[in-house]
């Protein structure tokens, strides 16, 4: 039985915290996120299922109880908006190196330094390739809706678990502050300390039993040991990319012109798409789900059948890059995005792909070799 | 009695620590860091306590504590052990959870983790070795560096007005409602190293009260740091660091002696 609400982006992801059985939530407040611990802590979680919250004296100490937690094999996550994220990243580096699962979620904000409150998705870079120090990853969600606020929850501790591996929410303030309609999923129960004991007993810090004691670290003096657990994180990565890429394709079977787009993006440049076709323009959109993995193949396909793309981001142009890896310069790619906190409108999308795309480079298909397409 | 009637285990008078491994301690000889590693060890094993004990390494010279403490260990970055030790006694408030870090560790850059995870009152027993300086990167100038002493950041000694004073940073979380036990040890003498064993045992007894969080500074040389011989550290040690950081009991049962 599901349950259907009215509710904020950030307010869903914690209750779906909630329900999912998450164990402790750690977090520090800043806008445009603090709605999360705000819901959790009036939901009295310690009382509805025996979840942890506390609210840390700084990102660092937060994303440090999280490693902690995380360590003993429990089910943990904590929030936060982009200056925030950037102090958390020395501890989400350690967690991708001590190869812990862990959830953390970036309500993003503009940059840089203290920027802005609005939404922006500036920080795709940092989530996307890597943000800390050293040779890691995370498996990025991008929800585009409340709804997906709430379900990437589950989704990104099934990852976590699945990897051992930090996993990060990529939201925006859009998101996290605009209410529409969810449903939830009954509550999950949280596991038992005996049950994680059974589960985790070959890595968890739980007490040394009969079993050999385990370690958590990232550190490896021994070269031949640290390009070991480098390349099993490669390995990982490797991986998720052929088991857990997620994307969606809208109006793309016919389509000639192509945005890409993901979270509060897509949905601008989904109702393009609409304005597009309605004067007859066939513009479709893929939406990447995952930001890594991405969907480097399906665009390299799509690139044999549109005349251009459009990469729509709130920002001067982060995710264009990956996507002109993907096509390989067959076709013209382009960036549009406001930043400072300005949310572009479906028509100024539209109009960006006639003038950058359409116009621009004309409407027949060119640009097939590499130094043509060199703009 | 010939040799292997000697080292039979029912003729032992002493043994090694059972809960240290048999790998070999990086510290240097004459460092305190082994001795302070045996009495923990000591503590957990003699309280029946290893199948519930939980430590949390530093960065620093007891970075690799992990080799040598044959508990579960998770380590952590430079500075965070208590906030990591806090998550970890939240979630299994049955279990002994300990850190055990050095003065740049607990008194620099981890100084907010350390003071609030004492102002929460978290059940959590912090093993601070403090020996002024910082081993590890070579010798340089920690938060604990006395006035006037030389390292490799002060090379000319601490200079107090530029380079700022000693942070008594046991006083200071003393006096935070949080802490229910706070004690100043060392581990140079036979004498001392008696009573920092019961301090550290008083400590992990403590976590059961769930009153507050037990913190146990270990005052310790740096032979090496300080450039000295272990006996010459030691006597500097005495004759200089305990006039700044007095030995005994400063918070007890919840109470300032």
């Amino acid at each position: 039985m599901s349950e259907i609400k009215l509710m904020k982006g950030n307010e869903a992801l914690a209750e779906a915290a909630i329900r999912v059985g998450a164990d402790a939530y750690f977090g520090y407040p800043i806008t445009p996120q603090s709605e999360v611990i705000e819901y959790l802590m009036s939901e009295k979680p310690e009382e509805r299922t025996g979840m942890v919250v506390l609210q840390a004296e700084s990102e660092v100490a937060a994303i440090n109880m999280v490693y902690g937690a995380a360590s003993t094999g429990k089910k943990v996550m904590t929030s936060s908006s982009s200056p925030g994220i950037s102090l958390k990243l020395e501890g989400i580096s350690y967690l991708a190196g001590a190869e812990l699962p862990a959830v953390i979620v970036n309500v993003v904000r503009g940059g840089p330094g203290l920027g802005t409150i609005q939404p922006s998705q500036a920080d795709y870079n940092q989530a996307v390739k890597g943000g800390g120090h050293g040779d890691y990853k995370l498996y990025v969600l991008a929800p585009a809706s409340v709804q997906e606020m709430a379900d990437f929850v589950e989704d990104a501790f099934d990852i976590a678990f699945k990897y051992r591996a930090p996993v990060m929410i990529l939201s925006d303030g859009l998101i996290g502050q605009m209410m529409e309609k969810v449903s939830f999923k009954d509550q999950m129960e949280r596991l038992s300390d005996k049950e994680i004991i059974k589960r985790y007993d070959d890595w968890a810090v739980t007490g040394k039993t009969e079993r050999k004691r385990n370690i958590i670290t990232s550190l490896d003096l021994q070269p031949e040991k640290m390009e070991a657990r480098v390349g099993r994180l490669m390995d990982k990565y490797k991986r998720m990319e052929k088991e857990d890429l997620r994307f969606e394709k809208i109006e793309c079977d016919d389509a000639e012109y192509l945005f890409v787009a993901y979270g509060s993006s897509a949905r601008i440049a989904q109702k393009a798409v609409k304005l597009a076709r309605e004067k007859g323009l066939k513009v479709g959109l893929l939406r990447p789900i995952t930001l890594f993995p991405y969907p480097k193949q399906q665009l390299f396909e799509l690139a044999d059948q549109v005349k251009g793309i459009l990469s729509v981001e709130l920002n001067t142009g982060q995710m264009v890059e990956d996507v002109r890896l993907a096509v390989e310069h067959k076709v013209p790619v382009e960036h549009f995005g406001r930043t400072g906190g300005i949310i572009h409108t479906p028509e100024e999308v539209l109009e960006a792909l006639e003038q950058k795309i359409i116009n621009e480079h004309g409407r027949t298909r060119h640009h097939k070799t590499r130094e043509s397409s060199i703009l | 009695m010939d040799v292997l009637d000697i080292i039979k285990p029912e003729n032992q008078v002493f043994c090694k620590t059972k809960l240290m491994t048999d790998t070999t301690l990086s510290y240097c000889p004459g460092c305190g860091h082994g001795t302070a590693h045996n009495l923990a060890m000591e503590v957990v094993d003699e309280l029946g306590i290893v199948e519930d004990t939980i430590g949390v390494a530093p960065v620093g010279c007891s970075v690799l504590a992990y080799d040598f403490m044959n508990v579960d260990i998770t380590q952590a970055a430079h500075g965070r052990a208590p906030a990591l030790a806090t998550a970890i006694s939240r979630l299994w408030p049955d279990k002994y959870v300990f850190t055990y870090q050095g003065d740049g560790d607990l008194a620099a850059i981890g100084t907010a983790e350390t003071i609030h995870a004492c102002n929460r009152g978290e059940d959590i027993v912090i093993i601070f070795v403090n020996n002024g300086i910082y081993g590890m990167t070579g010798g340089q100038m920690a938060p604990t560096t006395l006035p006037g002493m030389r390292t490799s950041t002060s090379p000319y000694g601490r200079e107090t007005s530029s380079m700022g004073n000693p942070l008594k940073i046991t006083e200071l979380v003393a006096n935070l409602p949080g802490t229910y036990y706070v004690t100043r040890q060392s581990v140079h003498t036979h004498k001392h190293v008696r009573k920092a064993k019961k301090a550290l045992k008083t400590a992990f007894e403590n976590t059961r009260l769930k009153k507050g969080l037990s913190f146990v500074e270990i005052v310790s040389n740096c032979n090496s740091g300080w450039k000295m011989n272990p006996i010459e550290s030691n006597e500097w040690m005495e004759k200089h660091m305990f006039p700044f950081y007095p030995l005994g009991d400063i918070k007890v049962k919840g109470k300032l002696k």
